[in-house]
């Protein structure tokens, strides 16, 4: 519960040692025969995933934070947890703002619907009103260039028009705070080009941005800030070249055109 | 908008504090102050639901009404025909209302079911009170319903069953209904995330659930003695056989029947709405 002694100004997101745990199966979709068979092996199907190990962070209003890591270091468990849509095991964190967020790719969308629905979904999902989405709906087609494609079924879309419509309703709700994870493989060059130049228009409104990637090139150039997690810890928080500059050297990789590249 | 007006604006609940949960169960208030402020979303999921499943067909939502009349006549002929004992004259309507009834909640229950588990995708990247989902589903199943009840009355008035004023009484009975398919749905929903086979299971389940509840038969049949205080154990019993009694026959029931089903669906909805709650955070990594 918000107390009053948290209102003062302050980090626009505060991430105080926070741990996240949470317990999944292996299989994909959990089924009888699994069970059963599962049980015959006398094995346990169920693992705790220590995600996000007593991490801790703050981040000032309209810093654009990049965070890095290897697959499974717990990115995107944390961005999640500051999107509200996994709470913290232990610790607790604290968000100032309007948050909107573009997490894994082809996002919250339903394929039998159209484009246009599923912005009105979407936006209705995430507390906006009808008012509000109807605003913003001219500027989200516009952007996303899909013509009349909005008004067709969602299933008759290339991926890369699913990632910019995705983007375009994530970047045009006037949000205080954007969280992005892996989100910018979206569309050609040139829509990566023009989702670039959104973002650095966000950040010039003083507006707040975490940025998850692999794409070491990505977070050198957009971020000011960054963090490389390991297996759910914090390793180093730093200016982005110097982190990614630890991060190489630890994964013995070096930098070459494969981190760099946008993926 | 300019930043400092986002800022004043609590509209969107700017100030959001996320710790662990107590209990397994989000803070209570502000779970449901946000289901209370996006119930939109569940109307409109609703919407874009029924108008894509009937998006390819001939009939389009036509199939609203042909549905109903079907299934009124498939059962029409198994029983009045095939079984060729003589039923009461109001036997057909009786049939009709408790099949519409008993249709409503199965709906709640097999669209509950699927609700978490086919909205995948916008559960892991938008943060709302999951509790929508299920909800729609119900939402859904009562707008098939509305147009069933047409089928009832036209029925109805032609096999001269007539609706009395006591009629109006099984609309408070509904509502009993509605709450227990609420908590039903919410329960599925839960299961079908741990246990995908759930959906599998269900046609079964409620096809059997039909046999034993008072549609086919009266709640007060000859041979619900035999089988004793064990018909009580069947939620739809009272909940069913009070419906019927007040809408068909225009019966008042006795108390102990309304007791039974408020005490019935009310517990549904709270043991629904608990364990929903309590699962919910492990929805984002189940799915």
């Amino acid at each position: 519960m918000p107390s009053d002694s948290d209102k003062p100004v302050g980090p626009v997101i505060s991430v105080q040692d926070v741990c996240i745990t949470y317990r999944t199966t292996f299989e994909k979709s959990p089924t009888l025969k699994d069970a059963v068979l599962r049980l015959g092996r006398r094995e346990r199907s169920v693992r705790e995933v220590e995600a996000v190990k007593n991490v801790s962070f703050d981040v000032p209003q309209g810093s654009v934070l990049g965070i890095i890591g290897s697959n499974g270091a717990g990115k995107s468990t944390l961005v999640r947890a500051i999107a509200g849509i996994l709470p913290p095991t232990t610790g607790r964190i604290v968000v100032r703002g309007k948050v909107s967020t573009l997490l894994a790719l082809g996002v919250g969308f339903n394929a039998a619907i159209s484009g246009r629905e599923n912005v009105l979904l979407g936006g209705l999902a995430a507390g906006y009103s009808r008012a509000e989405i109807a605003d913003k709906y001219e500027e989200i087609a516009g952007f996303a260039e899909l013509g009349d494609f909005m008004d067709l079924p969602m299933r008759t879309y290339s991926s890369g028009m699913f990632s910019r419509l995705a983007f375009a309703v994530a970047v045009h709700m006037e949000p205080d705070i954007l969280l992005v994870d892996e989100a910018l493989s979206a569309g050609d060059a040139k829509f990566k080009e023009k989702a670039a130049a959104k973002m650095a228009e966000l950040v010039g409104q003083a507006r707040t941005m975490i940025l998850v990637s692999h794409a070491l090139g990505t977070v050198r150039d957009m971020c000011n800030d960054a963090i490389w997690m390991n297996k759910g810890r914090l390793m180093i928080r730093s200016e982005p070249q110097h982190v990614i500059n630890e991060y190489t050297r630890f994964v013995n990789v070096g930098e070459s055109a494969y981190t760099l590249e946008d993926v | 908008m300019s930043n400092a007006a986002v800022l004043k604006d609590d509209y969107l609940g700017e100030y959001h504090v996320y710790e662990p949960h107590r209990a397994g169960l989000p803070p209570i208030r502000p779970y449901f102050r946000e289901l209370w402020r996006r119930r939109a979303f569940a109307v409109e999921l609703a919407k874009s639901t029924i108008r894509s499943t009937h998006h390819d067909t001939v009939f389009g939502v036509l199939w609203n009404v042909i549905n109903p009349l079907l299934l009124a006549g498939v059962y029409y002929l198994l029983v009045a025909i095939i079984s060729q004992a003589t039923q009461p004259s109001d036997y057909f309507a009786h049939l009709l209302a408790g099949l519409f009834a008993f249709y409503f909640v199965a709906g709640c229950m097999s669209g509950g079911s699927a609700s978490v588990t086919s909205a995948g995708r916008m559960i892991m990247n938008t943060a709302f009170p999951r509790m929508l989902l299920p909800l729609s589903a119900v939402y859904i199943a009562f707008r098939k319903f509305l147009p069933t009840m047409l089928v009832y009355l036209a029925v109805a008035l032609i096999t001269h069953v007539g609706v009395s004023t006591t009629a109006l009484l099984a609309i408070p009975m509904f509502m009993l209904l509605m709450v227990f398919g609420t908590g039903m749905g919410l329960l599925l929903a839960t299961a079908q995330v741990y246990f995908r086979d759930t959906a599998s299971f269900l046609p079964y389940v409620t096809r059997i659930w039909l046999y034993v509840s008072p549609v086919l038969f009266y709640p007060d049949a000859k041979f619900i003695e035999k089988i004793g205080p064990l018909i009580h154990l069947n939620p739809l019993y009272s909940l069913l056989g009070g419906w019927g009694d007040l809408l068909v026959r225009g019966d008042l029931i006795p108390a102990w029947m309304w007791i039974e089903a408020a005490l019935w669906s009310f517990g549904t909805l709270a043991l629904g709405a608990v364990v929903f709650m309590s699962r919910e955070r492990d929805f984002a990594v189940r799915l």
